[in-house]
């Protein structure tokens, strides 16, 4: 939870609640983006890497970044952590409703 | 082979040892008189032993353990305050995977959702949000922990949830900070550190300045630093020619992510929702001044220590660790986690006695894990 995971975002589901659609390493999330977007307009996100930490985009990154990252995440095995970690708190909520 | 292969570049691994080893040389130290430099960050742990940085490094330098993981320094009268909250029926009590397994006095959160309790694991409060709007008539509470990571988040959902007018969200905030335990290590006379290796994603939300009293009131150098091993060592690198050079500054090794001035958007929400609490426990640290965070009086309709009368404002009475239990010893530096008792017998990560073989950013953990590796430097291709 500490490490953030790296993840671009495909577009702004909820300009309102400033959320957007990342996909990190396949897998499709909805991510808040409030901390990134900083002034600019939220549809300039599109296609942006940023670093995902529990659910929040925290920083803007480029793609080699996004890359090496990604490979120490795997590497400690804190990649597969979070990926599963996402899905089960999917699966959680399509419970709930 | 092992080396080799993990290493993006291990031409660029060789050089920066060979330059380590250089300037260990010319500090003077030695295995029986070592340079001591911490870690701040439990990531930063997990990579120095998963990359076999720790036995890469010459003997003259010595890694130090610091208290950057969240779910070690979690005092078991949190974990039994969570286990109150979430024995309430009218109560789901949602929270990072992380701390289901850490122990309390009385159980585990694992424990306790093994005896009917509805404790639900979240990867985000983003879901402990959306779990509140989709069940009205539940009482859902997000247990709020970790450094300044994790702050921003549950900030920005409290916001979210006041704006929405919802009703039947909380948080328990047990959220802490990274200064001022680095502080309290500073001024602990029986701990000897001759410089740190800053946290990278912490302070790309606080910038590098929260640093500053490190080295212009103590004299040490910090530099912050990424997570890649080629990071981690050009940041020791970094640390040690300060030292060898007499010198005292913050410099930031992660620039490529950490600005000097961290997330502006993350601080105004951070100040909007949260205020110091006076002091707080850490686990195997005891009470830090001004370490924890509480909810504001503004915001006090999504706190759950004063929705339900529980937590660190409602009960501070500081309880024992499990007997035989070093966890304390080990994150100050005065032992290894192999040299206490419980190590590998009494505590493992499947049956852990204390926090740091609970979390893998845990220096028992990591001892436990990566303890036998050994790995070989092999010549670069």
């Amino acid at each position: 939870m500490c490490l953030g995971i790296p993840g671009r975002i495909t577009e702004i589901s909820d300009p309102a609640r400033k959320l957007a659609t990342v996909e990190i390493s396949g897998v499709r999330r909805e991510v808040n983006v409030a901390c990134v977007a900083g002034d600019r307009a939220l549809a300039d996100l599109v296609g942006a890497w940023v670093l995902v930490h529990v659910g929040f985009a925290m920083s803007l990154i480029n793609e080699e970044e996004a890359a090496k990252t990604l490979e120490v995440l795997k590497m400690l095995g804190e990649a597969q952590e979070e990926l599963a970690a996402m899905r089960q708190s999917k699966e959680m909520l399509e419970r709930a409703s | 082979m092992k080396y080799a292969e993990e290493f993006r570049d291990p031409v660029a691994a060789k050089g920066l040892l060979a330059a380590i080893e250089t300037v260990i040389a010319e500090i003077g130290a030695t295995a029986d008189k070592p340079v001591c430099i911490m870690e701040i960050c439990g990531g930063h742990t997990h990579a120095i032993f998963r990359y076999g940085l720790n036995k890469l490094t010459p003997p003259g330098l010595e890694f130090i353990h610091g208290p950057g993981c969240p779910v070690c320094v979690l005092p078991m009268s949190r974990v039994d305050e969570c286990v109150e909250l979430a024995e309430r029926p009218e109560v789901i009590f949602t929270t990072f995977g992380d701390a289901m397994r850490v122990p309390g006095t009385r159980k585990s959160l694992m424990q306790a959702k093994a005896d009917g309790c509805d404790i639900r694991m979240v990867y985000s409060p983003l879901d402990a949000l959306e779990l509140a709007r989709r069940s009205p008539d539940r009482e859902v509470v997000f247990f709020g922990l970790g450094f300044e990571t994790t702050t921003p988040s549950t900030a920005l959902s409290i916001q979210q949830a006041a704006a929405e007018g919802l009703t039947n969200f909380s948080v328990f905030c047990n959220h802490i900070t990274v200064p001022p335990p680095i502080k309290a290590l500073l001024d602990d006379p029986r701990m000897i550190l001759d410089g740190f290796v800053g946290p990278g994603h912490v302070s790309m939300v606080i910038g590098t300045k929260p640093y500053d009293f490190i080295a212009e009131d103590y004299g040490k150098p910090i530099v912050v630093a990424g997570f890649e091993p080629l990071d981690l060592l050009q940041s020791v690198l970094m640390v040690l020619e300060q030292i060898r050079d007499g010198r005292a500054a913050v410099e930031n090794q992660y620039a490529r992510v950490v600005p000097e001035e961290g997330n502006p958007v993350s601080i105004a929400a951070c100040e909007d929702v949260y205020e110091r609490r006076k002091s707080f426990e850490w686990r195997g640290l005891g009470e830090i001044d001004l370490s924890g965070l509480k909810i504001r009086e503004k915001y006090a309709a999504f706190d759950a220590e004063r929705k339900f009368g529980i937590g660190y404002g409602a009960d501070r009475q500081p309880v024992a660790e499990p007997e035989g239990c070093a966890c304390g010893d080990v994150m100050t530096g005065r032992l290894k986690p192999y040299q206490c008792p419980q190590f590998g017998t009494g505590c493992t990560p499947e049956m852990p006695l204390g926090a740091l073989m609970v979390s893998s950013e845990g220096a028992c953990a990591a001892y436990y894990q990566y303890g036998g590796a050994e790995l070989e430097l092999e010549p670069a291709q």
